[in-house]
Formats: structure tokens, sequence, C-alpha cells
């Protein structure tokens, strides 16, 4: 029997560029920068005074009648995975039973969502308003707490922050019964759903998976977080755009952000059978894992990276000279950014020398959980397009870095593109796609 | 090419114990893990008690305590699940160079881990410090003094959900596939499940595959006591966990740490160790019904039952027990008998089923692979656990729980069964090995 081969045929985003794939796709190919000052909470004894932001929305644009009552139970990462995968079923053509009123074409039993997630920040202005019944003598009271303070939160409360929440409320709009899927490993977290959803039709469990993940960095809680860890760039409030260098010798830290993406994965003879277009396969995925006991980085020679990108190649049976470009995690934390650098350099060799190298969180941000799969929209996006742009904030090259970052916009046919990214805590991923050729 | 997955070493960290052996002990001679909460005080919540990890000492497991005692407590549970696995199937441990015939790129972990615990004094004296009543908001500023002066980079690095499997990675040198699922209650076992299927498919040799987790702290608590899952029968705690009894009122939060060694025939017989199982068969589903309640006709956990038995290639005569997902909570254990009533038919009299949590309570994320590690005992010890506190059967749950005593049973074939809030199903059934 053949083996069965996996083809996106879709995709949805929202990010700081915007509340579509679509406008996400146009202000990277520009080099615009979404990131600016943070305006969800007042940062004046914060550090870090910038991120990447979602444009205003309005859910109920998203959610149909039938769950609008359940909008109440989700926190904000729950919305972004709502609203990208709204988009990335309308852009698949499928009907769902979010069309009310019109017969599914999508078979929930053949179904499987897979979603990378991240923790989730629960609402620290609601819970205030609990705590405040609880002190005693300026302090917190636990035994308050207990008899009065939780009382008064909402029953269902807890549900709002658990991250099987993301895909749980998907599956519901959209009536997906295959496996549900949740995976929270870190910043590599929806590569490594996106490589599981493909497995899953692989081996023929599905034939239609929607995969990828959402996640929210910007809150009190996780920007103070990333700024005691020394992951955030606390030193260009003034200049957000200039913020996050991915391998610039001038790196300072990265810059947060929150968006969701979501892709349509479909075993490729039954997309073509429904007419579908598929627009790039995936023909590898690789996964390792630093073992520097420093948790917060890569191991200095980025050998899980190196491991990663190698299985991807072995996996799709090509050389690293196939490859047209690569999209990198370059998150603008200088250690790992050398790290990251390394191990590409070690698992490429020579082909590094003219391979263009597009690192994209300079403008979008460092979402976490969501990376991976704003990167390989990126790139399922160069490949449909043949076009990507330059990459802003680099100037001189990190120590060591030979990746031929992209100065100018190109345009060319892009067959082969590597995405990969690594999170803190070692564990590092990369998926291959392809274009298609009939 | 499929390869069959055979199961090599297996560890576990519970409030029965802290490994396999004691655990087992414990479920035999009826013990109960609970009493009243000690990790934080409890004492005017509405659920005053827990089945807690007491006197964990890692240091009975690893040499270099000190690269792991950082960890959350989910992340050191594991670490020691993990060390007595990987003794088990004889894979070395703590060392740069390997002698145990695995390839370190071919070797990978899969966890259902939860997150670690917050920082409650952190968190609590910032919201205190920067709310304003008089204003109804938040003053940011305050409340950032409080919170950076408060929290602690490491402790907050080591609270992520990842973490389990870094500390499991930098123990045993893994540098293979790595992922970390949470999909609540269900994770652990949709994590075996799924890293089996890696192994199946040759993306790995061997899978360190397991769960980790804690949520017994003022927030966790406090979530599941809104939602009103947990059982407040503070006068009682050890009789508390009552899976399928008329007078269940909800489960028993347990934490813990728990994995297992899965190896491809090939790999386990070129080395030469101990097969102690074979893992067979894994179904994995979606509601899709409701945020908050399991679908009324169990359509999602029937569905994963049926995909799973039908992966394993067996129909329903051939399952000699079933390790339910029984909580104890109302819904969960009639919805779950109303499943394998469902798939068994006029056999599901037959099949005998109980529910470990009556004893050990429910380890939420490391539930599913605490359970499976009962399953493999059953089946080595040819004895069914038993569902203990069981004395007012629930009238419209007539299957054969097991209750309250242990049996001696010819075990071959076992299926164990976890369900997650938010409708994930998944069930892993695992064989007696046979050439």
């Amino acid at each position: 029997m053949q083996p069965r081969r996996v083809v996106i045929t879709a995709a949805g985003a929202v990010s700081p560029l915007g509340l579509t794939s679509g406008q996400m796709w146009q202000a990277l190919v520009e080099g615009r920068c979404g990131l600016g000052p943070i305006h969800s909470f007042d940062t004046a004894g914060f550090d870090c005074k910038i991120a990447g932001q979602v444009p205003d929305y309005n859910l109920r644009d998203y959610v149909p009648k039938s769950h609008r009552k359940a909008t109440k139970l989700m926190s904000r990462d729950i919305e972004l995975a709502v609203i990208a995968s709204h988009e990335a079923i309308a852009n698949s053509d499928f009907i769902t039973k979010a069309n009310e009123g019109k017969t599914p074409t999508l078979v929930p039993q053949r179904t499987a969502i897979n979603f990378g997630a991240g923790l989730i920040c629960c609402d620290l202005v609601e819970m205030a308003q609990s705590v405040c019944h609880c002190i005693t003598d300026g302090k917190f009271d636990i035994h308050k707490w207990g008899n009065v303070g939780m009382q008064t939160l909402t029953p269902l409360w807890l549900l709002k922050f658990l991250p099987n929440m993301l895909p749980c409320h998907v599956a519901i709009i959209h009536d997906i019964q295959g496996p549900s899927n949740t995976i929270t490993c870190g910043e590599t977290a929806s590569y490594l759903a996106v490589a599981e959803a493909v497995e899953m039709i692989q081996r023929g469990d599905v034939d239609t998976a929607l995969a990828g993940g959402g996640d929210v960095k910007v809150n009190p809680i996780g920007i103070i977080r990333q700024s005691l860890m020394k992951r955030a760039n606390c030193t260009s409030n003034d200049n957000p755009a200039a913020a996050c260098r991915p391998f610039d010798l001038r790196a300072a830290g990265t810059i947060f952000s929150e968006a969701a993406g979501v892709l349509v994965l479909e075993e490729m003879q039954s997309a073509k059978h429904r007419g579908a277009k598929p627009i790039a396969e995936i023909v590898g995925s690789g996964s390792s894992h630093s073992l520097n006991t420093d948790y917060f980085h890569l191991e200095p020679d980025g050998k899980a990276v190196q491991f990663a990108i190698e299985s991807a190649l072995q996996q799709a049976g090509i050389g690293p000279e196939k490859l047209d470009l690569i999209i990198p995690c370059g998150s603008g934390i200088a250690a790992d950014d050398r790290a990251e650098a390394n191990g590409i350099q070690n698992a490429l060799g020579k082909a590094v020398s003219d391979l263009p190298v597009w690192p994209i969180k300079s403008m979008l941000g460092h979402c976490g959980a969501a990376a991976g799969a704003m990167e390989l929209i990126a790139a399922t996006k160069a490949i449909e397009s043949g076009t990507i742009g330059k990459a802003i904030n680099f100037e001189t090259p990190v120590d060591g870095c030979r990746l031929q970052i992209v100065r100018q916009s190109l345009q060319k046919k892009f067959r082969y593109v590597l995405c990969c990214g690594h999170s803190f805590g070692g564990q590092t991923a990369a998926i291959l796609l392809k274009a298609i050729e009939d | 090419m499929k390869h069959r997955v055979v199961i090599t070493g297996m560890g576990i960290v519970c409030p029965l114990g802290h490994d396999v052996p004691t655990m087992w002990d414990g479920l035999m001679t009826g013990k109960s893990g609970t009493d009243y909460t000690t990790i934080f005080d409890a004492s005017t919540f509405p659920t005053q008690f827990d089945a807690e990890v007491k006197n964990y000492d890692l240091s009975r497991f690893i040499k270099n305590v000190a690269l792991h005692s950082k960890g959350n407590r989910g992340s050191q549970f594991v670490v020691g699940a993990a060390a007595q696995a990987c003794r088990q199937a004889s894979i070395e441990i703590e060392t740069a160079s390997p002698a145990d015939g695995i390839d370190r790129r071919r070797m990978g972990i899969y966890l259902g881990a939860g997150e670690g615990a917050v920082n409650s004094d952190a968190f609590f004296s910032a919201l205190v410090d920067g709310w304003q009543a008089d204003k109804n908001n938040m003053d940011w500023s305050r409340w950032a003094k409080t919170a950076s002066s408060k929290i602690n980079a490491v402790q907050e690095l080591e609270q992520e959900p990842n973490m389990p499997a870094a500390h499991i990675a930098v123990l045993t040198g893994a540098r293979g596939v790595s992922r970390t699922c949470l999909t609540a209650c269900a994770a652990s076992t949709q994590a075996v499940g799924e890293a089996m299927m890696l192994v199946r498919h040759g993306k790995a040799d061997v899978i360190i595959a397991g769960g980790a987790h804690s949520m017994i702290h003022p927030l966790g608590v406090t979530g599941f006591n809104r939602l009103t899952a947990l059982s407040t029968r503070n006068d009682s705690p050890q009789t508390a966990s009552r899976p399928f009894s008329a007078s269940r009122d909800g489960f028993v939060l347990g934490e813990g740490g728990a994995a297992v060694i899965l190896e491809s025939l090939e790999s386990a017989k070129k080395r030469g160790v101990k097969i102690l199982a074979e893992v067979i068969g894994f179904g994995s589903s979606s509601d899709a019904f409701r945020v908050t309640d399991m679908h009324e006709d169990a359509r999602g956990a029937i569905q994963a039952l049926q995909s799973a038995i039908r992966d394993a290639g067996l129909t329903v005569n051939d399952i000699d027990y079933i390790s339910t997902h029984g909580t104890s909570t109302s819904e969960n254990d009639s919805i779950e008998t109303k499943a394998i009533k469902t798939v068994f038919g006029s056999r599901a009299h037959q099949v005998p089923c109980s529910s470990p949590k009556s004893q050990f309570g429910h380890l939420i994320g490391a539930t599913g692979c605490a359970e499976l590690i009962t399953c493999i005992m059953a089946i080595l010890e040819n004895t069914l656990p038993p569902t203990m506190n069981l004395n007012d059967p629930d009238p419209q749950l007539d299957l054969d729980y097991v209750p309250n005593k242990p049996r001696k049973a010819k075990v071959d074939t076992a299926i164990n069964e976890s369900f997650g809030f938010g409708g994930q199903n998944n069930v892993v059934i695992i064989r007696r090995f046979t050439k």
C-alpha cells in the first residue's frame, strides 16, 4: 500500500499583524513590525513595556449561535484559537456544524484536532475581586478564602484556564469527534501538535485534522516572569519596531506576543477527491531534546536543533542542498540564537552558505506555544506565493552565526522549506514542507 | 513496517507508595492514600483532605539530586518513577556514555504532565497589594512591585508543563522525539497511547512515557471545589473516594508521577531485557459536546473504546479486565458504566472493572499511567485490584466493580480508560506478552 501523504489545504491566523492570515502575510512580506506599547494593562511598574497585541475583534463574529453562551468560559487564548480556526475552516471550504442550516461536509469521526497551548494566565482582576474579601491585617487570609472568597468566583472558573479547552471549544463549534490532543511543550508546542496530527493522518486514524496552536503571552504575569527570567528585552521600550533582533549582534532579548494559527491538514487523495487545492505537503518532521542542565537555554552547540533537522530531512529522504528556505526560531535571545545557528549550520553543512534564512519573530514577536504554527503558515504562504520579505532588525550577525539572513525580499520558487523551533526546557522540533508538484 | 511494542520497565510515586511493590501491596491490603491536607492550610475549604505523596526522598532513586530538586512536585515524582522504570529495563541513567544498547537519538519522551503549583504567597500578596477597592481596579505598578519581589525565575520556569520532560531528558540522555500533552485527566493515557504509536511506526525504539502532576495547592483545590467535582466528606477522608457507590460525592484529589518504558520488541530482544507486557491497542476521541459535561449517551467514550479494541485486533470477548476511569463523581461513573454496557453488550456483566482511584485518589495528569501500571500488575499477578468503599452500590450501576476485596483471576488482556474534562477520551489495551 502506498504511504498516505499529508497536505495543507488551508490556514487561519490571528496575530499582532492582523485578524487574518492574509493580513499577517501582507505585513511579513512588507517587513512591517506588529510590536508596540502594551495597552491591555498599565505598564508603569514593569521593566518591559512593549509586546505584540492582536487588534480589537468582536468574538461573536466567529462563534455560531449555538455556542455563544460558552464564550463566557473562554480565556483570551481560547478566543484566539476559535478565531484562527474559523478562518482556517472558511478557507478550506469545508462546511461544518458551525455553518448552521447547511449540511456539513467535514466528517466528525474522521477528523482530529491537535493544538499547542501554553500555561494560561487567569484573569487577575476577576481574581482580585474575590481575594479582596479575604484580607486580615493587610495580608491575604487563606481561612477567609476557603470560607468566603472562593465562593465569589464563578463556579466554572477553572475551565477557562485549562490548556485543553482550546481544542475543546473548537471541536464543539465544528463538531470534531476524532482524537483531540493538546501539546504543552513550551515554545515547540504547535510544531509538535502539527507533527502528531500528520502522523494521525498517515497511520489512517483520520483523514483530516485541524492543527496548530494559540498562546497569549501578553498579560502581567507573563511579562513579569519573562523579564525576571531575562528572556524579555527590557531595554527597547522606546523603540518597539527595533526591539526583537534575531541573530543580530545587538539582540537583547525577545518581545512576547499573542497569536493563534491553525492549519487544515488532509490526506492528499481525500483532499483531491473533494476538490480541495493542496498548497504544500508536509514531508518530514523531527524533534529532539537539549541536555543543558541550565534549563533556560539550549546547549551552546545547538545539538538538539541539529538532531531535529536531521530527522526531518531523513524522513523526507532529501539532503540539505535541496532546501530553498529556512524559517527559524530566531527569538532575539542571544544565547539561544547562537545555539540555533550552530545547530542549523552543523545539520546543513555547506548548504547554509547560500540558503536564505528568514526569521519572523522580529515582526510577530514571540507568541510562545503558537510560534510554530505561525512559522508554518508563513512557510505555506511563501510556497504558495513564491515570495518572502526581508528580515528586519538584522545588521551584524551574532558571534558564530553564518546563516544567510535575507536582507532583501525574494521572489523565487520555494520547493522545500524548513521550519524549526525550540523551547526553554530544551525541546526542539523541525518540520519540512514541500511545494505541490503535478 | 509496524513494530510490536512492549513494556520493559515501570515506576511510580503515588500516595500509596513510592515504588510499584509498595503501591501494589497497598492496593491488595485495602490501604487508602487519603488524609487531611498538609500541603497548605485547607481547614476552611469545602474539601479539607486529599491524597498526598508524603516523605518523598528523591535520593533513593538518583545520585545527582541537585539537578532535579528545584523541579515542581510533579517533576520530582516523575524523575523518581522514571529512574525506577529505567532500572527495571536496564537503561542507564545519569551517565554521558550509556552502554545499555540504546541509541539515545532513538529514545524519546512522552509525558502527560501538568503545570506546577503557582507560588501562592506571591500570587495572593500581589493581588492584595495591587487592588484598589475604592476604585474597583488594579494598580498594576503596586501589583508588579510585590510580584517581582516575591517570584523567583527558576521557580517560575519549573512551573511550566514541559519541565518534567526536561528533567527526564537530563536524567536519561534521551535525544529522540519529545512531547508533552495536557488533556486534563486523560493526559498520561493519551501520552502512553501516542508514544506507543511512535514506536509502532518506527519513529523511536524506546520511549519513556508517563505522567506527572500535582494540583494540591490553593488554586487547584479552589478550581475543583467550585466545580463541585471533589468529595466533601470531611468526616471520613479514607472512605471519600467511593466509585460506583450510591453515596459517591466527588473525587479525591491526589498527586504523583508514573512512567513506563515502551520499547520495540526487536530492541527489547536485542538487549535481552525482561518483557512485562505488550501494548496492543489505542483509541482516542473527542466528545465535541459541552465544555462542562460528558456526552449523555457516552458517545465519545464508546468511540474511544471501540477504536482501541479494533486497533488491537480484538473483540470484546477477549477482554479480561477493565481499569476504569472511575472517579467517584456522579456523572463519570454512570456515563462510564453506560459506555461499557454499550460496547460490551451482553458480556458487560462478565468483565470485571474496578477503580484504583478508590485507594490512591485521582492523580489528574498522572493518573492514566498510574492505572496502566495497575493493569500490568493485574496481568503479572493474576489479581484484580478492588474498588474500595463500595458498600452501597448505586442500583443504576450494576457491573462487576470488584467491590472491596482484591480477587484472583486469570488476566491476559486489560483495558485502561481515561476521560478528561472537555471531552478527551483515551483507551489503551495491554496484553500478557507471548512470543
